[in-house]
This record gives structure tokens, sequence and C-alpha cells, in this order.
């Protein structure tokens, strides 16, 4: 059984409509029964290249290979009637159907023309059970949480008879104990015969499960390994390319006012749910105050409050004084509030408008840029030229549309954007999310020169070191509420942070969350 | 005038006047449960009224026209898949070019078939009969209102249970459901979202035309030019207010059915007949206005908490 | 200019050739004369002087209706009200020239103004509704059309119309008739007010704060909430400004040499070929004149072919339609748009590793 090769990719060639080139001469290799790697950072190309495999993208150039022949994979239909399975970073789940309804989709059993949902039903609890996934299969999946849905989500491709079964990122919305259920489950598959490919950037999660690894870099190759045979260092270094800069310089704090007060602060989202539970923080002038935490835990409810997008909430929020529940966002802006948002793409930019219309979407009316109607063209070229220079971004012209960019300039234009308002606070999102490591680096090194300068910088990040390196205080969100605070970020470990964010610590005394 | 309100007569008009946009609804529902707002039934409508006038005279029969325009009515959603679909067309956009086209292609193609222009006065068309059904004619006042409506009418009523089994019962009304809810998750388990909304921009082609033909061939015995008169438009109103499902769609488009009824029977009376044409327009407006404002209420009373 | 640009020229260009090769099909198909009919609609506007001239005339209401709809799509709201915009401008600068007895050079400026005063609260309506109920301005502005064009009628035949004509109105006075450019013609005034709205739209949209808020807010709603933008001023503006210029077009149309009475009893589908126009403009209104050119002299030359020969005006409602249809379809030639984009990323690939 061993080295029986089940599939091959060979020279995959992708680019995107946009010009970038996501994939370039990528080979990958399968063994039969093996948990494979696919590692590398966001925006290497593995994605794209499990998309090529499962059909949703054609492949400019190379060729799929499946024990020993050639085939081409037009639509996910096709990889499905080849075996191939796919469990998607974000589920794939028809919410307002029943757990049974899901993993039937696309193959009901019947009775005359019409749906036999009690066979849909008896079938659905017997994969379950074959595969010892203990869930309902009559409730709806709305209503069902996450580490469920993924289990669903497997099942569905076991029913329809995967026997490659890619897994983009499970881990990263599982709680750890999810997490090892999902190995041991997925190690159960392996022995099962299936053959597991498996994307993370996660390396000690490789290093527990997976025999080989295929690392990526930049839409391409850098070779396979066996697991056990590469230390996590070298596979870090493979990854990224040159060593990470982890330490920055950071000179000793010096606190100036409050700038940001937020007292029981309390949110429900559009649904009803209690999304930020009765939250009290402040932020000084000159410090970095990092929210880690797994995502959905309301950070981006709570950050929709703080800058004035969500106005349905109860409790306060002070802005340099000034209470913000009358104000508008334009109100909140003008107390020189930069707002780095979650993601570029749905609320950071337009990507139909050029780069100059891009940098200039908060401050075109300040006098500097527009009189009372007009805008003042070639004071916004100049700015915007200078801008471009000022922060590295790699375009054509200013009248490049930012959706031509890659993502890390994407970001450059939104950071030089808020950055060039000079704020006095700065609510940074994820703000080096999915970029190249220069651009990330050229970023966080930003935010401490606003934290020297006197700024107030809250920043949320799903990047433990990056949030290790900026932080000043750091606090971790659960569940609406910090579970824990920490004033010597230098003292805690991974480990402890990681039990804060996933609720198995929890701190009912929070000492130095609010000055005094 | 007022007395005529309670009569049997007036019921019976209500149904008759919803018939078309009932049809239309239920192809709005159809198409919008599959993810895609199909704002070209105005020409669907218009495009079948024709065809349904044109083929029932060729064939001298009903049963061959009214096949052979849900035909064509099927083709037209046929292509506007085509463009939505593959071609990337914005759905809005196509549709208003398949409307254009029609308001403009009914009078060439009417032209061109019998010399007529504007209305279709030389052309014998085949209108969908009448039934009385038997025992419940007798029932009195009931009776007058059920039996002895066009057959169309009763089809529709029947397509609205059809359609609403077909939608929650089926494996393709569950595919259906699926892609307009979350195409990707259809995707990933081989549906093809196109086929799925393909089939469903035809089959709502086919429902829309049916409307039609009984435009010119049952609510009135001919063909004139822009007859649809925005019945295709209010009929996307109509299925948005009751939720795009069938049962729902069915009796908004009864209330706006009674609208146009009522405005029929107002132009007896002394009222200027342009403000009894107003009546059908402003209540789908009205109607769409107050059903929004409750469904913003609620999702705000949601989140308000 | 890059390649995209380039290329999205290229396909307008072939959109209208594909679509005038489908028109000529048809004709073949329902002409008994049809090289007569083509060569009519195509030279037909050349033949004289007249002709020529009433590509211009029926230039200026398309220029104004594009460029209200550029406007209003520009910040993504879909209000196809500029129909019964246009509609009411007409009639209301009619009444205003009737019952106000203004003298020469006043009572069309009034007129205009109110018409123009008239389109803008008209197109209010949806976005009012969008804001205070939700409801969706599209459905809305379909419904506000017929309820224009009905009570347009309404007015007409129980206040102004005159008992001798039927369904029009009393002669338009002479004081408030739009004055002609050039004589023998019908070529008037409101050239230059449709050119000068299009200079206007343009500006508006591209050169001050409140266009660029409009663009922000259709191109990406949440990236303009998030920047601060009032996204209910946005709604409210783009609708208001969009509708003035539709309602300004109908009083201007109603006022010039080729109207001497108000006699509009159906929709004249003004709204519907501003999205035309708008999409050949690409949303542009500075582009609006040179669309409503091609659109005006399709629509002169269909007119005097239906005049000459057996095919109808209506032809050119096909021919809008398939050019709609194809110059906004992303896919339409993108095999070509992939290989050129390709190109160019290869190439700048190997400068890349030449560096």
């Amino acid at each position: 059984m061993a080295n029986e090769i089940v599939l091959e990719m060979k020279h995959i060639m992708k680019i995107y409509s946009n010009g970038v080139v996501a994939n370039e001469d990528v080979s990958l290799e399968l063994d039969k029964g093996e948990i494979h790697a696919l590692l590398g950072e966001n925006g290497a190309g593995k994605s794209t290249l499990m998309k090529v495999l499962f059909g949703i993208e054609t492949p400019d150039e190379g060729q799929i290979i499946m024990n020993g022949q050639e085939v081409t994979i037009k639509s996910p239909q096709d990889a499905i009637s080849k075996g191939i399975g796919m469990v998607h970073q974000h589920f794939m789940l028809v919410p307002s159907l029943t757990v049974a309804e899901n993993i039937i989709l696309g193959v009901e059993p019947k009775k005359g023309v019409f749906i036999d949902m009690k066979k849909a039903v008896d079938e659905a609890r017997k994969i379950a059970e074959k595969y010892n996934f203990d869930l309902d299969v009559t409730a709806k999946v709305e209503e069902i949480p996450v580490g469920i849905k993924q289990k669903v989500e497997i099942l569905k491709a076991l029913y329809r008879g995967a026997d490659i079964l890619i897994l983009d990122e499970p881990t990263a919305v599982l709680t750890p104990q999810e997490t090892d259920e999902l190995f041991i489950q997925l190690e159960k598959l392996r022995k099962d015969g299936h053959t597991i490919i498996f994307i993370s950037h996660k390396l000690d999660e490789i290093k527990k499960i997976c025999n080989r690894a295929t690392i990526m870099r930049n839409g391409k190759s850098m070779g396979t390994y066996n697991v056990s045979e590469i230390s996590t260092d070298d596979m870090s270094k493979l990854m990224v390319g040159r060593d990470v800069v982890l330490k920055f310089e950071k000179k000793p704090i010096e606190l100036k006012n409050v700038m940001m007060k937020v007292r029981d602060l309390t949110v429900y989202n559009s649904q009803g749910v209690l999304k930020v539970d009765s939250l009290s923080f402040d932020i000084k002038g000159g410090e970095i105050l990092g929210i880690a935490g797994v995502e959905g835990n309301g950070q981006s409810e709570l950050i929709d409050t703080l800058t004035g997008i969500n106005k349905k909430y109860t409790g306060e929020v002070d802005i340099k004084g000034e209470d913000t529940r009358k104000k508008s966002i334009h109100d909140i802006r003008n107390l020189k509030l930069a707002h780095i948002p979650e993601d570029r793409m749905v609320s950071g930019c337009a990507s139909n408008l050029n780069i100059l219309e891009n940098m200039f979407s908060n401050q075109y009316q300040q006098p500097d840029y527009s009189g009372k109607v007009m805008l003042k063209g070639k004071v916004i070229q100049k700015r915007s030229e200078d801008l471009i220079k000022e922060y590295l971004v790699k375009c054509n012209s200013y009248k490049q549309n930012v959706g031509m960019l890659s993502g890390g300039n994407i970001q450059k234009v939104i950071v030089a954007r808020e950055f060039s308002t000079g704020p006095d606070i700065i609510i940074a999102n994820q703000p080096t999310r999915g970029i190249d490591v220069g651009a990330a680096s050229f970023i966080r090194q930003r935010l401490l020169e606003f934290r020297d300068a006197g700024c107030a910088v809250l920043l949320i990040s799903a990047d433990l070191n990056e949030i290790f390196s900026l932080s000043d205080r750091l606090a971790v969100m659960y569940k609406g509420k910090f579970s824990g605070l920490f004033t010597d970020v230098g003292q805690v470990s991974e480990e402890t942070l990681g039990q804060y964010m996933l609720g198995l610590k929890h701190d009912e005394e929070l000492g130095g969350v609010i000055y005094e | 005038m007022w007395n005529s309100l309670l009569t049997p007569e007036f019921y019976n008009s209500i149904l008759r006047a919803t018939t078309p946009i009932l049809f239309a609804t239920l192809a709005s529902g159809v198409a919008a449960k599959s993810g895609i707002c199909n704002m070209a039934l105005e020409g669907i409508l218009l495009f079948s009224a024709l065809f349904g006038v044109i083929f029932s005279s060729v064939t001298h029969s009903f049963l061959l026209g009214i096949l052979l325009t849900m035909v064509v009515g099927g083709c037209i959603g046929l292509f506007m898949a085509f463009f939505i679909l593959n071609m990337k067309t914005d759905e809005i956009l196509a549709a208003i070019a398949i409307n254009l086209i029609a308001t403009g292609g009914t009078v060439l193609l009417l032209l061109a078939f019998s010399g007529d222009r504007g209305s279709s006065t030389s052309i014998t068309n085949v209108s969908a009969p009448v039934l009385v059904i038997p025992f419940i004619q007798d029932i009195p006042f009931i009776g007058k209102i059920l039996s002895g409506q066009n057959v169309l009418t009763y089809l529709a009523l029947i397509m609205v249970v059809v359609m609403h089994l077909f939608i929650y019962k089926t494996p393709l009304g569950l595919k259906i459901r699926a892609v307009g809810e979350n195409k990707n998750a259809a995707e990933s388990v081989g549906i093809s979202s196109r086929k799925i909304q393909y089939i469903s921009l035809v089959l709502s082609g086919v429902l829309c035309s049916l409307g039609g033909y009984f435009l010119s061939g049952g609510y009135m015995n001919m063909f004139t030019k822009d007859m649809s008169a925005g019945k295709g438009f209010i009929a996307l109103a109509a299925s948005s207010m009751g939720g795009d499902t069938p049962i729902g769609g069915f009796l908004v488009s009864m209330l706006f059915g009674a609208a146009q009824a009522f405005a029929n029977m107002m132009q007896l009376t002394t009222i200027p007949v342009e403000l009894i044409q107003m009546i059908p327009y402003l209540t789908t407006l009205i109607g769409l206005a107050i059903f929004s404002y409750i469904v913003m209420k609620r999702k705000a009373k949601l989140s308000g908490k | 200019m890059n390649s995209a640009k380039r290329f999205e020229i290229f396909r307008m260009f072939f959109s209208i050739v594909i679509a005038l090769l489908v028109s000529f099909v048809l004709i073949f198909l329902v002409s008994k004369q049809p090289v007569e009919a083509i060569v009519t609609l195509i030279t037909g506007p050349f033949k004289s002087k007249r002709n020529l001239a009433n590509v211009v005339e029926s230039m200026i209401p398309l220029i104004f209706t594009g460029t209200g709809v550029c406007i209003m799509f520009s910040a993504n709201q879909i209000n196809l009200a500029g129909e019964g915009a246009f509609h009411l401008g007409g009639l209301v600068a009619s009444v205003c020239a009737l019952q106000l007895g203004l003298p020469a050079g006043v009572s069309p400026v009034v007129a205009l103004c109110l018409a123009a005063l008239a389109g803008a609260l008209f197109t209010a309506i949806p976005a009012f509704l969008k804001i205070k109920t939700s409801s969706s301005e599209l459905v809305s502005s379909l419904m506000l059309n017929y309820l224009s064009l009905w009570f347009c009628t309404f007015i007409l035949m129980h206040y102004i119309c005159d008992p001798q004509v039927g369904a029009a109105s009393f002669k338009l006075p002479a004081e408030s008739e739009l004055i002609t450019l050039l004589s023998g013609t019908r070529i008037h005034l409101g050239l230059f007010i449709a050119l000068a709205v299009a200079v206007f739209g343009y500006v508006f949209l591209y050169k001050t704060r409140m266009g660029y808020e409009l663009r922000l807010t259709g191109e990406n709603e949440n990236f303009a909430k998030y920047s601060g933008v009032n996204i209910v001023k946005v709604i409210l503006v783009s609708q208001l400004v969009g509708g003035m210029i539709a309602g300004l077009g109908g009083g201007v149309e109603i006022l010039s040499p080729i109207y001497n009475r108000f006699s509009w009893t159906s929709l004249l589908g003004y709204g519907w070929d501003a999205i035309i126009i708008c999409t050949l403009a690409k949303k542009n209104p500075i582009y609006t004149p040179l669309a409503a050119l091609f659109l005006a002299y399709l629509r002169t030359g269909a007119s005097i072919m239906s005049r000459s020969t057996d095919v109808t005006l209506e032809i050119v409602q096909i021919t809008q339609g398939v050019i709609i249809l194809l110059a906004v379809a992303e896919q339409f030639l993108s095999k070509t748009k992939h290989k050129m984009i390709a190109r160019e990323a290869k190439a700048s690939l190997k400068e890349e590793e030449a560096a």
C-alpha cells in the first residue's frame, strides 16, 4: 500500500484575470493513505492550487494525473465524481436547511417525484454513525455550532464517496478540543484508506498529524518533505523565505491622556445574538492595546461600534472625552480617528475606483483638498503621488484601479490613506492579514512610530506574533468579554494566551483595563 | 356603486384580473428562489401575448397555441439565462434589454405576420375556454365566483399548489433553494448552480408565458401594443412581498388583482378614467412601502433588544 | 491607456457592430425590400439637411435622460423613474407656458425651472421610500412611471385640453418657445442646455465633493459608509439631481419647436433609452452626447426607413436591446481580454526577472 501514487499535479500555472500569478510551475504528488500538508503563508497560492484540483479554477498550464491517467477536472462535479471532496474554509452549507438536507443535497433519495425525507434522515444518520460523528441530523444548520458544521462538511464529502479529502485550514475556527477531536477522526479516515490534503500554516498541527508536507511560497512550490525529517524552523524558513523580524525595537512607553474610554458596552448583532457583553476599557495616547481572540467573539461588533458604523448599543463610548453616541461616522473620524478595516475588499476600498480616489475617501472634505463644493484636483493628485512613493505602493500610476493591485499593495493604499491624516487614535483590525512579509513589517513599524508619537492604538489581530511583539497591554476577547488582560506582555506564553482565547481560563477581576 | 362590491360578479372579476399577475408572480418567485431577479417578466408577458394570438390562429387550436407559447416563454427564459449566466450581463440590464426587444419586436412581428399596426385586428385567435364546473356552479354566491372562470384561471390556482410542492418537496426544488441561498454551498456538492438557474429561468419564462397567453386570449381577445402595461413589474413587487413563496405570492397578487378589478368596475362611474387607471399602480406602490416598512421594523426589533 | 481600457472600447464597438448585424438579418427576414431598407437606415440621415437636423434634434432629450441616469446609476441607485420625470417635466412646462402668461424670455426660464423641480421631486419619491421604508427603488420607480403617465393624462384631458383637437393641449404660446438656432431646421436652444447639462453632470460627478461621495457609494457602499459618507444624503441627492435633469429634459422637449401642444398620452420611452446611453457612456455624463448622437442617428435612419420602406421604426428598440446585452456582458470576448492581460503579466514577469 505504501507509496502508491493516487494523484499528481504537474507544472500547474494559474494567472488570474487581474494579472496576478497565483501558481507558477507548481507540482504536487499524493500517496495513498497519507495526510499531506500544504503549507504556506496567506496568499502563497495554496487555495488556488486546490481550486484547480477541485475544478473551481481552470489552470493556464499543467496537467493532473490520477491513478496513472491524465484527467481534466472542469467542475466540482467532475472532481466529486473522481472521488475528490473538499471542505472549504468558509463553510459551504445552506443555513435554512437541516443537516440531513445539506448532506443529501444533490444526491437526494427519491420517492416518486418527491424527496424521501425519511430515507434521507436515515442515511445521514447511518453515515454519521459509521464515522463516529456525533450530531443531530434533523437540526437546522443555522442553529448548530461551528465545530458541528465542519463535521457536516466532512460527512457531505464522505457521503459522496470521496477518497481524497481536501481540508482548507480546518482548524482556523475550532477550539482546541474540537481540533483534537478532528485529528482523531482524520487519523481514522487515513487508516480507512482515505488520502487527506491538509492546508494550514500552523506548524505544530502539521507536525502532529501530517506525513509529508509541500511548502509553497509566492505561488511557487518549495519542495515536498517528510514531516518527521524536517524541523519547524526549517519549515518556517522555507515558508517565509527569510527570518522574520519578530522583535521590534520598542521605545519605553510614555503614556499620555486617555484617548478612548469604553464603559459597559453591550452590542447585539442583527440576529439578536449578544456579541459584546458589558465591556469596559481605556486606551491612552502612546500605547498599543492588543486584542487577541478567536474570530467571531465580538471583535467585529466592537470595532463597528467604536468607529460609529453600528449605532445600536448600550453603554458609553467616549473619544477624547466626547460621547460618540450622537456622532456620525464622519464626526468620529473628524476626532482624528483612523481605522484599518478587517476586510479590505469589503469596506476598505472600492476596487473599481483608482488609487487616487481610494486614497482620499477619508479626507476629501478637509479644506486642504476641497472647497465647499469642488475638489482640489491638482493638490489631491500631487499628494497621492507622494503617498504612493512614501508607502512604496507598487503600481503603474495613481490612475490604476485598486482592484488590479496585489493584496499587499491594496493594504498599503488603505494604510497610507488612514495614516496620512495624522491620527490621534488608530484602530487597526487585522492590519497585515494576507499580505507579504515586507508590507506587513512596514505596516507594523508604522504602528510603532505612531505609538511613540503619542497616538493611541487599538490592535486586533489573529497573528499572535504580531500581537505579542506590538502590544503594550494585551486583552483576550472571548464571547464578548475580556477573559484576560496582561499588562506585562513579555511574560505571557502562547500557551497561556491560547487558554484564555479558548475560554479555558477566565479572570473575573481584570486589573489595569481601566485607568482610574 | 358600492353595492356592486358585494356581488359575486365582482369577486369573479377579481380572479380574472389576478390570473395574469399570478402567473407572473409565480414566475418571479421561482427565479427569485434561485437567486435571480427576473425583471424581464414584462417583456415575456408581451411576447407571449402576441405569440398566443399568432400560434392559436395558425393552429386553430387553443391547446397547440398555448403549448407553442409556452415554448416561446421558455426560450426567452433560456435566452436571458444565457446572457446572465454565461455572458455575465447584469440581470437588471439584461431584463431591460429584453423588455426593449419585446416592445419593438412585438410590433415588428405583428406587422410582418398580419400587416396590422398596433393591434391584432385581422387575426382570428383562439381564446382559452371558459369552464363551467358542475355542482360548484349551483352553490349560491360561491358558485358564481368559482365556476365559469377561464381555464387558465383554474390552471393558475392549481399552479400555486404545484409550485409549492415543487419548491419545497422535490429534489429540484431543494436544489433551487440551495442555489438561491448559498450558491457556493450548492456548487461544492457538485450541483451546477448555472444549470439550476437555467432551469429556474426557463421555468419562470414558461409560467409567465401562460399569463401572457391569458392577456390576449382570455382577458382580452386580441393583442394590442404594450398590453402588459406594467403587470410584469407589479408581479415582481407581489412576489417579493409574498416572500417569493408561491402561497405568499398568491395572496399578494390577489390583492393587486382586486385593485385591478376595482379599477375596472369604477370605469362605469363618473370618476375620470385616468385616475382609475392609477389604482393598481398606486396599490402596488403603497403595498410595497408598507410591506418593506414592516420587514425593516421586524429586523430592527431583532437586533435592537 | 492600459489594456483593460483599450479592451473596453473594443468590446463596445464590437457590440454595436453585432447589434447592427442582428438588425440587418431581421430586416432581411421581415422585409420585401431589405437592401433598400438597410441602405436608407444607414445613409438616410445624410440625405438632406432636414434629416441631419433631425438627428441633432432627437439627440437632445436623450442627453438629458442619459445624464440623469448616469448620475443615479453612478450612485448605484437603480431608479428608472427618469421616464416618468421626463413626462411630468413636459406637462409642468406646458401648464406653466399656458397658464402663467409670462413674457417671452421669462416664460421658458420659469417653465423649465418648474419642470426641473417637478422632475426632482418625482424621482425623489423612490429615494424617500427607500430611506423611510427600505423598499427597493427599482420596483417603486417602475410603478411611478405609470402613475406619472396617468396623472399627466388626467391633467391634460381635464384642465388644458383643447376640445377642438382632442387629446392635446391648447397651443403653447410663442413666448415660451425655445428659439431655433439654425433656420430651416428645428435645432433649438435646448441643444446648448443639453450639452451644458452633460458637462454639468461630468463636473458634478468627477470634480465635486458630492459627486465623489456618490461614486464612492455606488462602487462600494460599505466603503463609503466606513469613510464617513452620509449614505442617506447620497441616496436622496443622486435621485433628486437625476430626476431634476430628466424633468428639465421633458420641459425642454415640449417647449422646443418640435411640439406646439402637449400631446403625450403614452410613455415616450426616453427613460429606457437613457439606460443604453448610460451603458455606452460608461456612466460618465461627458460621453452622453456621443452616445446620444449614435442613438439619434440610428433613430433618424430608422424613421426615414419606416417612411420609405416596409420596415417599422421599432427595429431600433431591438438593436438597442442587443447592444445593452452585449456591451455589459462581462464574458463577451473575455477570452480575448484574458489573453491581452495574461500577455502583459507575463511580459512584466520577464522584466522583473531581467531586472
